[in-house]
């Protein structure tokens, strides 16, 4: 039942660091995070990797396999072919802090940027109503489980570490799209500062994010490109910009 | 100021309360004691938003009686009892059931989004021995919106901490990936706790007159279990080093639905709501066998046929409910006896099969993350065939000795706990749906109760530079271990491998005097070889070394465990059966 698996891995810390190669053996039904967990145990006691869950729900084992970036939990063995090597390396976008561990507070700062939800004051505890076709639309981006997979793949961020101070990323497009189509949130202005605060016309749609998305929260067409269209009708169209001064209302 | 061997100054800070734990037990306390003024540090082991109740499937229970307006918290209340054979501290079940709805609408005015019912209010869903719909919902995926809306309220303080300051830390500040491996105390009472960075190895210490723990369950010291690496015990551990005393610690649950194949997923949870929502379990003659378990306490409320059981899924009124939603500790170990008598599934296990119930598109919509997790894991499509399941180590019913309306540990002024970690609130069995209430009503009381005790305060404990270098050296110890031979030197692996296996078999789901006392002589001597553990390599984000820590508070909780099985005397009190 247990076959060989050859694993290149790569070792090091900020300053530098390069590939160890191990070979250990491979159960039926395992995941890349259980490789892992062996070599751990058995070559490498002070390998550095994050995971929680092991079950696809935290988002903590986010790391790249053979340069896609991927839940290590959730990567199949069966997955690879037989004999082939599998390489994994610390998500690239992010600085390395050791080994497979990378310092994501990144994410961090952009969520604490993004307006949090506001609750209509009228509305006490209990006497909300909302109908469920109304909130599954926000719940679809509220089923993220921040691996930041979507950020590390990210063209703008990932090969731009300049564009890291004006560019927010895909993971809280979908958490402003949200709290934008959230049936009670009071926010009236937030697609207009998703494009002036926080970079969201720098995203050009390659849909990169939706692919690795573990969640298959379609980032791309959901969130994104339906904010972009509504930010530009507010701002291009001459009525509704009209509109907008007479009403002297924020936004949309 | 000291200096660690690590290298670097010992970083320290002075709060108000200091809240170890970011499940949603911790988080909701970090927000009541912000609010009351007070300023808190949250730390958590992992990554903010990480915690453990991110798994949490099925729902929170909350007798709102949006489904069903027979259901009050008194109703709730008799459940909790019931399912805790009556073992529970009353005082906790009568306050959670009287708080949980207004936790739960809490939620939604901070930004939660549950599942709604046709007139637009919260949703609720049956589960095992609640007797109405009673668990407010998100899918499956309940955890996972409860600490999203926690984390996002904490961003939320500090916002407008940043608006109103000038500084989102003030008042709150999130220590992530940072283990505390000691309470410090002064004069009997709590003056603070001292840990260290994982990703350094930096030590920190704590200077706060309130602690409170919020750290979770045990599960990672079995082997079949549905918890994340976090669920160590640190807690327990640290409580019980710091002068208090854990309660109910032989009453462990054993969640009945665990997957079963393959076996680097065994014991992943498979959600009550499978049940709840149609599921039916047989054994490998096809037969459902749950028809057989239903005990006399419980012969009013269940159905002893199928015709019946069948009809109560559209007609509640005038039909008992299926068997198969009896409390978990009764399915378990039903699922138990039948494996034994050589009626088990394929791997192990028994069948759970929701695919003759309802169609496909409802499969994926009610159970999204099961759906996918099968498919994903073991190539089983659930809306066509079974499921293979069978009992896997999931809560600790036991845990600190505290006061209920306050949440302060007994025995040790300054120390407060809340969640999990906490004993009594669930007798010998946990009702589903019923931990995530519990998060939020005694978090919150934790740190309205932190926040009382430290305004009542005249003068603050202090941390002495003596504590913090005992508190080093111990932190130091799995580097300096030396052995006369290499071959004398132990792996941390190895040992907590050997400790899931021994108290998998000798303190499982059936225990007996001989197997507890051959696993306390056997826990002993683990003891013995953890000692010798050396910590391999350097202080920074070395999994090895964070093992060594986390493997004393799982030798601990384990005697724990057995110590008080034994001395339960051949009394079979539910969860825990001899």
């Amino acid at each position: 039942m247990a076959r060989k698996v050859k694993m290149r891995i790569w070792r090091g810390d900020s300053k530098s660091g390069g590939f160890k190669e191990v070979t250990v053996p491979a159960n039926e039904g395992e995941v890349v995070l259980d490789v892992i967990h062996r070599v751990q145990a058995t070559e490498m006691s002070d390998l550095a990797v994050r995971w929680n869950c092991k079950a696809g729900k935290c988002g903590s084992c986010s790391m790249e396999i053979n340069g896609k970036p991927r839940l290590a939990c959730m990567t199949r063995m069966n997955s690879f072919e037989e004999g082939e090597t599998i390489t994994v390396t610390p998500l690239r976008a992010f600085p390395v802090i050791r080994d497979l561990v990378t310092d994501v507070s990144f994410n961090y700062k952009k969520a604490m940027e993004v307006d949090a939800y506001e609750h209509p004051e009228e509305l006490k505890p209990g006497q909300a109503r909302m109908q469920q076709v109304d909130v599954e639309r926000s719940q679809e981006f509220r089923k993220c489980i921040e691996c930041f997979l979507c950020q590390d793949t990210c063209h703008v961020i990932r090969d731009h570490e300049e564009n890291k101070k004006s560019f927010a990323g895909p993971r809280f497009f979908i958490r402003m799209a949200e709290l934008d189509m959230h049936p009670l949130d009071k926010l009236r202005n937030r697609k207009r500062k998703a494009q002036e605060e926080h970079g969201l016309g720098m995203c050009n749609i390659t849909k990169c994010c939706t692919e690795v998305c573990p969640e298959h929260i379609r980032i791309t067409d959901n969130a994104i490109i339906p904010m972009k269209e509504r930010v530009v009708d507010e701002k291009y169209d001459p009525i509704r910009w009209l509109g907008s001064k007479i009403r002297k209302r924020e936004g949309l | 100021m000291t200096t660690s061997t690590s290298g670097s100054a010992v970083e320290r800070y002075k709060y108000d309360v200091v809240v170890i734990g970011a499940g949603g037990a911790g988080l909701r306390a970090a927000v009541e004691a912000r609010e009351a003024g007070l300023r808190v540090a949250i730390i958590c082991k992992s990554l903010f938003g990480k915690a453990h109740t991110v798994m949490a499937e099925g729902g929170v229970a909350a007798s709102m009686g949006n489904v069903n307006e027979n259901d009050g918290w008194k109703v709730h209340f008799r459940d909790t009892m019931r399912g805790g054979k009556f073992l529970n501290n009353w005082r906790m079940a009568e306050l959670h059931a009287k708080e949980s709805p207004d936790r739960v609408w809490e939620l939604e005015t901070w930004g939660a989004l549950f599942d709604r019912t046709k007139d637009g209010r919260i949703s609720q869903r049956n589960f095992g021995g609640h007797e109405y719909p009673r668990l407010a919902h998100v899918g499956d995926r309940t955890g996972l919106e409860l600490i999203r809306t926690m984390q996002q309220r904490i961003v939320a303080l500090q916002q407008k901490d940043k608006k109103q300051y000038g500084d989102a830390e003030k008042y709150i500040k999130v220590f992530a990936e940072l283990t505390i491996t000691e309470i410090l105390k002064d004069g009997g009472k709590v003056s603070g706790a001292f840990g260290y960075w994982r990703e350094t190895g930096g030590e920190v210490a704590f200077e706060a007159p309130a602690v409170v723990l919020a750290t979770g369950g045990i599960g990672k010291s079995f082997k079949i279990t549905s918890n994340s690496w976090e669920g160590t015990g640190d807690g327990h551990a640290l409580a019980l080093k710091a002068g208090g005393s854990l309660i109910d610690m032989e009453f462990v649950q054993f969640h009945p639905t665990g997957m079963v194949w393959p076996p680097s997923v065994r014991g992943l949870l498979v959600t009550e709501s499978v049940r709840g929502d149609g599921g039916v379990l047989t054994n490998s003659e096809g037969k459902r066998f749950m028809f057989n378990y239903i005990p006399e306490v419980f012969k009013d409320k269940y159905a002893d046929n199928e015709a019946e059981a069948d009809r109560w899924y559209t007609d509640q009124q005038n039909n008992r409910r299926p068997p198969e939603l009896l409390p978990r500790d009764e399915v378990a170990r039903a699922i138990n006896s039948e494996i034994k008598a050589g009626r088990g599934s394929e791997h192990g296990g028994v069948y759970l099969d929701v695919s003759k119930r309802l169609p496909a598109d409802v499969i994926r919509k009610k159970l999204p993350s099961m759906w996918h997790q099968f498919k994903e894991l073991a190539d089983v499509d659930i809306t066509q065939t079974a499921m293979e399941v069978g009992p896997t180590c999931h809560y600790v019913m036991g845990g600190v000795h505290v006061d209920p309306d306050t949440a302060a540990a007994v025995g040790v002024p300054g120390l407060f706990a809340a969640g999990e970690v906490a004993g009594g609130m669930h007798g010998s069995n946990r009702l589903g749906g019923n931990s995530l209430s519990d998060l939020l009503v005694f978090g919150r009381r934790a740190g309205a109760g932190a926040a009382e005790y430290v305004k009542a305060m005249k003068k603050r404990p202090t941390v002495s530079d003596k504590a913090i270098k005992s508190a080093q050296d111990s932190l130091d110890a799995p580097f300096n271990r030396k052995s006369a031979k290499k071959s004398d030197s132990e792996n941390p692996y190895t040992i907590h491998h050997e400790l899931q296996e021994l108290t998998q078999s000798l303190v499982g789901i059936i225990r007996t005097e001989k197997e507890l006392k051959d696993a306390l002589k056997k826990i002993d001597s683990l003891r013995a070889r953890a000692a010798k553990a050396k910590a391999e390599g350097g202080r920074a984000f070395n999994p090895g070394f964070h093992l060594t820590f986390d493997l004393d508070n799982m030798l601990l909780v384990s005697e724990c465990i057995a110590l008080s099985a034994l001395n339960s005397s051949g009394v079979t009190r539910w969860t825990h059966t001899r």
